[in-house]
């Protein structure tokens, strides 16, 4: 009885998991599929399911497509301005209207998404400047965070909480709010349409990443300083020798995060970034959408190829990842 | 080598707290001495104070010739072993012992030379490429006496280092410290809350209560002639039996009678003239466990024997602690295992009034 109960409870535990994943996968699937599609299955006519698995059309040996007219599978010879096509039909010519076949398809992929996205983007200039970025501010972030967080946990200073508490306010200002004054600042120091504004902010101390690793390194027992320092540690000797390998843990989840913000950011590249030869993958994927018209193949194709290594890295990285969020107790 | 001096000691912390109240206190070159107390009685706080983790608030600490008050820790020429062993838990064990001397810039050679010889003593040598999460608690402690050794330092600081063994290690570890400390003829200072390491390990104890140095002096001398009450009762264990009452003399003569006017015992004649100035007054009478003897040996002094109420035995094997209920006082007696109490049954005990210690109710000083 109660273990057919446990059965009962632990199946609709696995039904509401798989139906919410189905939700949050389905993005990615259709991104995936719409990657080799042909243009013209993208968005299915009106009142018809949209397409989940990408189709080609079907050709017979000599490379003509083949159509489906009157309920059998006819051969299309060509179609006239008008948009009569003639069609092989049992061996006789016959001509049809437009709407009146249907092309043939058989499951396959349209590779040439993939070579017309990169193509129409300078892909491996806009990785490059991707991860200059990422490289810089995850470093930047590391070092400036990790100090101002060790002096935070393992310094007494007067009116440290104090200053604490102001950082963490900091984290509760809309981005909104300080986007106007920041560009303000940054236009007078001269470093709109440079790498700089996008870089040096996170060499001066992220707040949540500080709350993070504060967080990780109150957890190091005192004792472990007292030690250090009568062995003949400094303060940064301790922060450097003792405090900081005891806290790789937190520090990757740091990099890690930091690294899949950047990877992905869109609203500051955009900001501040003029020339396109600096652009980010991110601001480069927007290029295929114009106003009035938009590459969807290759769009999703790029951007396909653009999340492929954030996948392949969650991967290898998901105890660290999910440490990371059970340690900040917060989403990241 | 050398001689530790505290001179007027004082700490007090943020918020007001007194830890350390004018503490002195001179520990010879290499002597043992223990701190010994019950928790917040300040004496972590002023081994501290020596290391230099504590900022001293008023008073003087001299290492060997030096006044330290504000040298930091690592000039202090002194090595500390905590109570959670504070190893580095990232290094294994050979870098842990090593890392001292790596920071001093010793030469390779010199660094390897002294980690394998205090593992040799520690016979820890297997263990130099392990990580401490790899190692039981008895291990690690070793490893953290290692690191202090290797250092060679003018003195060593023990923080509660057996705490967090268990009972049968502890006695182990404490054998081995002793021993270490002849071996090296270095000046060391011990904390503990557990008087029975104190009395075993120290060549005399300083014994501390709020942050007050209640008495200072060698293991058989505190317990023989505790200066007071707290100092009677916490050294001992099971500790000394404690009646309140009042002395009452008459025609040459002199009694001690307890509160409930159920006990009354002879005082011998050798101890009047020390207690004369507290006839009629309130006292408390101190008596250890083994000062309470079977009847009719022949250390019971005439005229004082007590009945009590025998509510739990605890046959020790070479020995029997009884617990008896004194007209609602718990009092403890330490007896032979000649004789076969029984529990709930009254129980006549005679009290050597000659060991018997007296203390003011008042001043809870020791009056003899």
């Amino acid at each position: 009885m109660a273990n057919s109960r446990k059965t009962v409870k632990t199946a609709l535990k696995l039904g509401i998991l798989g139906l919410l994943s189905i939700a949050f996968v389905l993005p990615f699937v259709w991104m995936l599929s719409t990657s080799f599609k042909h243009e013209s299955r993208i968005f299915p006519p009106p009142g018809q399911p949209p397409q989940w698995i990408p189709t080609t059309d079907v050709r017979d040996d000599q490379g003509r497509t083949l159509v489906k007219f009157d309920g059998k599978s006819a051969v299309d010879l060509g179609a006239e301005e008008t948009g009569r096509h003639h069609l092989l039909l049992d061996g006789k010519q016959v001509e049809a209207w437009d709407h009146e076949i249907e092309p043939l398809q058989q499951v396959g992929l349209h590779w040439e998404n993939y070579s017309k996205a990169f193509e129409m983007m300078d892909f491996w200039q806009n990785l490059r400047n991707t991860l200059f970025i990422c490289f810089c501010t995850v470093l930047g972030t590391l070092v400036s965070s990790s100090v101002v967080a060790y002096s935070f946990a393992r310094i007494p200073w007067r009116g440290r909480d104090a200053v604490f508490v102001l950082v963490l306010a900091t984290m509760m200002l809309p981005y909104q709010v300080t986007l106007i004054p920041l560009f303000a600042l940054y236009s007078k120091l001269g470093w709109v349409g440079s790498f700089k504004p996008l870089i040096v902010p996170y060499w001066l101390g992220v707040p949540f990443y500080i709350f993070l690793l504060r967080q990780f390194f109150k957890t190091v027992p005192e004792d472990l300083s007292a030690a250090a320092r009568i062995d003949g540690c400094s303060e940064f000797g301790i922060y450097a020798r003792i405090i900081l390998p005891l806290a790789k843990p937190a520090l990757a989840t740091t990099a890690l995060f930091m690294f899949l913000f950047q990877w992905g950011d869109f609203l500051n590249p955009l900001i501040y970034l003029q020339d396109d030869r600096q652009y980010t993958l991110a601001i480069a994927l927007q290029q295929f959408q114009s106003q009035h018209v938009s590459a969807w193949g290759p769009l999703m194709a790029m951007s396909t190829v653009i999340t492929l290594p954030i996948i392949v890295l969650f991967f290898f990285t998901q105890r660290t990842f999910i440490q990371g969020i059970t340690m900040s107790g917060l989403k990241g | 080598m050398a001689r530790v001096e505290i001179k007027n000691l004082n700490k007090v912390f943020p918020g007001g707290i007194q830890a350390v109240k004018n503490a002195n206190l001179v520990v010879e070159d290499k002597e043992f001495v223990v701190l010994v107390g019950p928790s917040g009685c300040g004496k972590s706080t002023t081994l501290r104070m020596i290391a230099g983790l504590e900022e001293v608030s008023s008073g003087d600490i001299h290492i060997g010739d030096t006044l330290v008050n504000d040298v930091p820790p690592k000039n202090r020429d002194i090595a500390m072993v905590f109570q959670n062993y504070a190893l580095y838990p990232h290094m294994t064990v050979y870098k842990n012992m090593a890392f001292g001397l790596i920071l001093r810039k010793y030469p390779k050679k010199e660094i390897d030379r002294r980690v394998r010889e205090a593992a040799e003593i520690l016979g820890i040598t297997a263990l130099l490429d392990r990580r401490p999460k790899a190692l039981s608690g008895g291990q690690r402690q070793r490893v953290a006496v290692g690191r202090a050794i290797v250092r060679q330092p003018k003195v060593f600081l023990f923080d509660e280092p057996l705490s967090n063994l268990d009972a049968k290690l502890r006695v182990q570890m404490r054998t081995e410290i002793s021993k270490l400390h002849h071996r090296l003829q270095s000046t060391m200072i011990y904390v503990t809350h557990d008087q029975v390491e104190a009395m075993t390990m120290g060549d005399r104890i300083v014994v501390m209560l709020d942050g007050v140095i209640q008495q200072v002096a060698p293991p058989l001398q505190l317990y023989h002639h505790p200066v007071n009450k707290f100092v009677a009762g916490f050294i001992g264990s099971p500790p000394m039996n404690m009646v309140e009452g009042r002395l009452a003399g008459e025609n040459g003569t002199v009694h001690f009678i307890d509160k409930n006017d159920a006990v009354c015992l002879t005082v011998p004649p050798e101890r009047h003239a020390a207690l004369k100035g507290h006839l009629g007054k309130k006292v408390t009478l101190g008596i250890r466990p083994e000062h309470l003897r079977e009847s009719g040996t022949p250390q019971g002094a005439e005229g004082a024997s007590i009945k009590a109420l025998i509510e739990v035995v605890e046959p020790m094997g070479f020995e029997i602690n009884l617990y008896l209920n004194l007209g609602g006082q718990s009092i403890t007696a330490r007896i032979n295992t000649s004789v076969e109490p029984t529990v709930n049954t009254q129980h006549v005990l005679d009290v050597d009034m000659h060991c018997a210690h007296f203390f003011d109710m008042e001043t809870e000083n020791t009056i003899v």
